[in-house]
Order: C-alpha cells, then structure tokens, then sequence
C-alpha cells in the first residue's frame, strides 16, 4: 500500500515537473509573440501618425484654397458668405404627384368624322 | 512520562520511622517537578523565538535582496501589460477645437559622423557637399580629418536625403533616430503655437521641448508619456483662424498698416476661437529672436498678446459702463463737453477741436468725446474708476496660456492723480494688450461678468465675478451698437449681424518720450450680435494710413473698422451664425392708472 502511494507521489511529481516545463516554454512564447505584436503596433502607430499628418497637411487651408482657385471654372467655390444663409420656409415643397388617369376623355376633333362616315 | 508520585511510599515510611514531617518531602518533589516543567518551557519558547527570528531574518532578506535586484537592474517596459501599447513616447499632438492637427510629431533621422570610421573623407565631404548645399567643404575637411571622434553633421534630415547618405557608403556617417515637430498648417496660429526645438541630445535621441506659445507653457502635459494618446485640444478653430488671417492680411496691405493683429472670442467661455498677429512666421523653421532693434519689429513678436498699447478711445465705453452702473447717469442724461477743460494745467482737447457742445451719455461715446467722458470719469473719482479697471483685469498680465501672455504687464500711471482719471476715461495713460481690452468687453458682451481669456477648449460658460449689473451692460451695449449705425464706425455695419462697437485712435509714443505726429495705433473693438451678443473681436492696425476724399487718413472708421467689418462677414457664417434680423426697441407702452 505504502508503496503504490510512492509511486504514485512520484508520479505526480512528475506531472507536475512537466506541467511546469511546459507552461513555462508557453509563456515565453506568448511574451515574445506578444513582443512582436507590440513592436507591430508600435509601427502602426507611428504610421498612422505619419498618416494624420499627410491628412492634416493635404488639409491645410492654404492649399485648400489654392485648389478651389484652381478649378473654379469647374467647382465654382467661394468663400461663405452670410446671404447664403436659407431658412427651412424658402424650400419649396415638392409638386404633388398627378393623379393616376382612369377614364380618358378623347377632346380632339380630329378623329370625329372617321367614326361617323 | 513516567510520573513520580509526590509522596513515595518508600520515603516516607523511613521519614515517619524518624519522626521527620513527610511533607517536607513533598514539597521537595514539588519543587522538583516545577522545576522540570519550568525547563521544558523554556527551552520550547526559546526554539519559538529561534524558528520566528529564523523566519524574520529570511523575510527581510528576501525583501532587501529584492529591494537590490530592482535597484541594480536596467528598467524595462513590461511586455504583457494591457496598457503597453497606449503609451507613445512621443509629445502628445495639439489639435483645434475640431480635433483637427495643428502640430504632431514626424520621425526623422539625424546624421553624425565619427571621423575615425571614414574610409574616404575628402570623398564623403564632397559627397555631402553636394546633398546639403548649405555645408562648408572646407570646414567638413577639417573635421573629418583632425583629431575629432565625433561630428554632427545635420539634426534633422528628410528620408531621401538619408537615402542619398546611405549611397555615398561611408561607413563613418551614421543616422540617429530623431523625432521632430511638425506644423501641417505652416504659419498658420504660429504665435499661438510658439514652436519647439531640441533640449538635451544624444545620438539615440534627443529631447523635443517646446520654446515658445501653447508648446512652452504645455510643456509638462505634452512630454508626460502617459498623454501621449491625449492630444491638448485648442479654443482656436482652424477655418476661423485661417479666414481670419487671410483677411487680416489683405486689409493690412489695403490699410498700408506695418502690423495687425486680431482677437476673437466667446464671450460667454472666453474662449480665443482665433488669435492673429501679423507678420508672422514659420513655426517649422522658427526664426531666431533679434539681437537688435525694436522687438515688437520681429515676426515673432505676438501683437495681439505682447504688444501693450495705449489703446484710445475703445476704452470710453468702459467709463460710460461704470457710470450707468453707480447709478451717476443715464444712457440720457445730459453732459456739457463743450471745452476750455483744464486738469492740473493740462488742457483736455477733441479730436480736430472740435465742440460738440451739451450732449447726452449716448452721444458722448457715439462722437467720442474725450471731454465728455473726462467729466463723467471725474463723478466716478480715482478709486471707483481703478477698482473698476482692476476688475476687468487691466492690472495684471492676462491668465491667457500662452507663456508671452505673462510678460504682457500693463503700463499704469505711478500716482492715479485725477488727470489719470481723465485721461484713461478715454484710454491715454493706461496701456494694456488687445487681450485685456478683449476680456474688458466679453464682461459687457455676456451682461457683467468678468471672463478670463482661455486658449484651452471648454466645455461651458465661465461664471466669473459680475463687475457690472445686466441692465447697465445692456446700456452699454446699446451705445455700442449706436457707434456702429450712426458714429464713428459707420463702416462697421454688417448686415444681418448688428454689429457694435468702439473705434479708438491712439497717437503711438517714441522711444524716447512724447508721441509721433503721424503714427497710430487704430483699434476697432466690437460686438456682435449687439442684441444677443457672441462675440468679441478686436481689430488692431500699426501705423495704418489711407488716402481717402484727397486726405490721408489715419483714424481707425478708416481703417480699422472696414477691416473688421470684412472680417465679420468672412467669419460669423463660419462660426455657424445666422444673419438675424435686429430686434426693435419694443413700442413704448405706458402703464396708466385707471
């Protein structure tokens, strides 16, 4: 009886040693995967501020401005001005839909002497 | 254990025998056993304290072996924590009220040489000759090949340069990694924004601080790692701004002025939505400060926040304020200007002498009378009027953050004689910066209370201390609108936005004492809409001179005021403002008794 329980103890050592082993080869795994994704996210970042800042520059006023003078023929943009300004009464509403037709009335004359010869 | 009995039989038999007590014997065994119990116990507390001790010395040198592991150890960022990645050990971007960049940061390289380490110098001088122009062969030559370890050669270079670096293959030039600063919008709010160089370098890295506007007073926020992914967001609005300073800059042209600058502001935050002083600069090249001449000449030199002028006539209104609040007179009430006035001998005169003979408080500031207001300012005295100012700031540098704002001290007379009274009723004698003129009529603007100017976006009204009561800043603001459709501002007139305001004209002062004959400082400060007011803006032209009508004219209706009314119509659609309507004054309806 004694016995079986060394054995057993033993083999639960065992295990354990394994266990232990393995999850330490794991996490060592995991931090370097997790290294890599940080270093990715880093460059990410620095991308995308590399990014805002191309968007914050095509975006600066100045050249804004340039590009509407540009094509003004084409867009004819103008800086806003306060007569521009509507109010939601100066909309028109759309024109009500006709009604549908059901019993058309023929009003030419052009037709009449044929159906009475 | 083997017991022994406490009186043995064997004992105390012989005892009795020899007529001897037998409890002396048990006492004696008594004695004994408590004895032996004593010693057990003892020696079993003394392996207690051994074990305990034991364990405390093994605690503690387990705390200060760790406590020396970590003070010996190199620092390192810790990999799998969550917020790793947040943290960007960059200067945190600053951005408009929009969250769109005004400044962010761009990874660049720096490039060095170590001499030793040439293969070809004489070839890598020429080779870098002929990448950056602006470097001196000679002097390239003789640092490669003298005694020198180590050169810097650029701080900043751009990708292609660094590439056409690399294809000279010294193996001598070596890149360091560098962050810079960047301003997408070139000049634009370059004076808010200041700019920002190098602190300490070394070939790794090097320090990026900030020298001067919202950077140099941000400093600690924008390099604290943790705000990395906060950007400091701005009252100023880009489109505003940019509109604002595309006018301004026309006008200054038009008006022949040598400087301009132009405040706008909430009335009701305080917040700046756009600060313009020009000239102006490139924050992304900054040039340095001069060394000689005037500094209020320079580029860098901020009009709207460090230029401290005597600022005219704007300032009337506040008199006129001062006097409806105590109660002294009324928008009606009836003030003889008509002249000679003396005040400790000096004479107080009209603009072109003129004599506008008995007017009411409205007309006074409507033709701008100086002797008007004079005679009002003297009713009020030199303490009233001086608590007065004091409550609207124009004592003290502006809280407005940005670093130049601090050296903006306000110039006041040293003893407030009843002639200072007089003259800064009408804004000789005192010179402040258009920031406090701005903040003086934001307390008019938003009906009496005093608002501190704020470069950083807000998320509500400020509630400041009330300086004035709501009905004499609605007085004021009446006068003000008056200005604008029948006085000296008259060009003012914006339609749809009711504009009101005062223009002032102040003769600007020699270096060497008394004024120039033909050099003003023209400032227009206006509300607007003056029925529900919004905003502040505050127009300001240097040496501005027109002709007009075969006369040069110097006056801010002139000058100023066209400009502002340009720059109202430019940028009241931007700021989401609809022309409204002005509200008449109601008809007058008489409470009868019946």
């Amino acid at each position: 009886m004694r016995g079986i329980a060394y054995v057993l103890t033993a083999l639960f050592v065992f295990g354990l040693a394994f266990w232990a082993y393995r999850e330490n080869y794991a996490t060592q795994q995991v931090l370097k995967e997790t290294r890599a994704l940080q270093h990715d996210i880093g460059a990410a970042q620095v991308r995308l501020g590399v990014l805002r800042a191309e968007w914050a520059y095509l975006n600066r006023p100045d050249r804004l401005t340039e590009l509407a003078e540009l094509n003004f023929d084409r867009l004819g943009l103008l800086p806003l001005r306060p007569d521009q300004f509507g109010r939601i009464d100066e909309v028109s509403y759309p024109p009500e839909p006709l009604l549908p037709i059901t019993n058309p009335v023929d009003v030419s004359s052009m037709a009449a002497g044929e159906e009475q010869p | 254990m083997t017991r022994t009995p406490l009186r043995p039989l064997a004992r105390i038999l012989p005892a009795r025998a020899k007529g001897e007590n037998p409890d002396a014997i048990e006492r004696e065994n008594i004695r004994q056993r408590h004895a032996e119990m004593q010693d057990r116990a003892r020696v079993r507390a003394e392996s207690r304290l051994l074990v305990l001790g034991l364990f405390f010395f093994c605690a503690f040198t387990v705390v200060g072996g760790r406590m020396g592991l970590m003070a010996i150890s190199e620092p390192e960022e810790p990999v799998a924590s969550v917020h790793g990645a947040a943290i960007a050990a960059q200067r945190a971007d600053i951005t408009d009220r929009h969250g769109r960049i005004l400044a962010t940061n761009f990874e660049t390289h720096s490039l060095y040489a170590q001499p030793p380490e040439l293969i070809d110098p004489l070839a890598a001088a020429r080779g870098l000759v002929k990448i950056f122009p602006d470097l001196d062969e000679e002097r390239l030559v003789k640092d490669f090949t003298g005694k020198r370890k180590f050169v810097w050669i650029k701080k900043r270079i751009s990708p292609e340069q660094k590439q056409a670096v690399h294809d000279l293959g010294d193996p001598g030039l070596l890149f360091g990694p560098r962050e810079m600063r960047l301003y997408p919008n070139g000049k634009l709010a370059a004076h808010v924004l200041g700019g920002a160089g190098f602190g300490r370098e070394g070939v790794n890295a090097a320090e990026v601080i900030g020298v001067a506007g919202v950077e140099k007073q941000f400093d600690d926020y924008l390099r604290d790692p943790a705000n990395g992914a906060h950007p400091l967001a701005l009252s100023i609005d880009l489109t505003v701004q940019a509109a604002a300073e595309q006018v301004l800059a026309g006008g200054m042209k038009l008006m022949n002025a040598k400087g301009a600058s132009a405040i706008l502001m909430d009335v009701h935050t305080g917040e700046v939505v756009s600060a313009v002083s020009l000239p102006d600069f490139d924050p992304n090249d900054r040039p340095r400060p001069p060394v000689s001449g005037d500094p209020s000449d320079s580029p860098l030199f901020n009009r709207a926040v460090q230029g401290v002028y005597e600022l005219g006539s704007t300032f009337k209104i506040f008199t006129a304020a001062q006097a409806l609040d105590l109660g002294i007179v009324s928008p009606e009430t009836i003030i003889d200007t008509s002249g000679p006035m003396r005040i400790s001998g000096y004479p107080i005169g009209e603009f072109h002498n003129k004599n506008y003979g008995k007017l009411s408080v409205t007309d006074v500031i409507m033709h701008s009378s100086n002797r008007g207001t004079g005679r009002i300012a003297l009713e009020i005295g030199p303490e009233r009027q001086k608590a007065f100012l004091g409550a609207l700031g124009m004592f003290d540098p502006t809280p407005f953050e940005i670093v130049e704002a601090r050296g903006a001290q306000p110039l006041l007379p040293e003893r407030w004689t009843e002639l200072s009274t007089v003259t800064i009723s009408y804004g000789h004698g005192l010179s402040t910066s258009p920031m406090h003129l701005a903040a003086g009529y934001a307390a008019i603007a938003n009906g009496g209370h005093y608002v501190s100017p704020t470069i950083l976006k807000q998320t509500g009204p400020q509630h400041g201390p009330r300086v004035l009561s709501d009905q004499a800043a609605a007085s004021a603001r009446m006068m003000l609108r008056k200005v604008v459709t029948d006085g000296t501002a008259s060009f003012g007139e914006v339609p749809g936005y009711a504009v009101g305001g005062k223009t002032g004209t102040a003769d600007k002062p020699r270096p060497q004492g008394g004024y120039y004959e033909d050099k003003v400082i023209a400032t227009f400060a206006s509300i607007f809409p003056s029925h529900d007011p919004k905003y502040v803006l505050i127009v300001t032209l240097d040496e501005p001179s027109i002709q007009a009508y075969d006369e040069e004219r110097r006056t801010a209706g002139w000058t100023a005021v066209p400009v502002a009314a340009e720059l109202i119509g430019r940028v009241a659609p931007l700021l989401g403002l609809r022309p409204d309507v002005e509200p008449t004054p109601r008809a007058a309806i008489t409470l009868t008794s019946n």
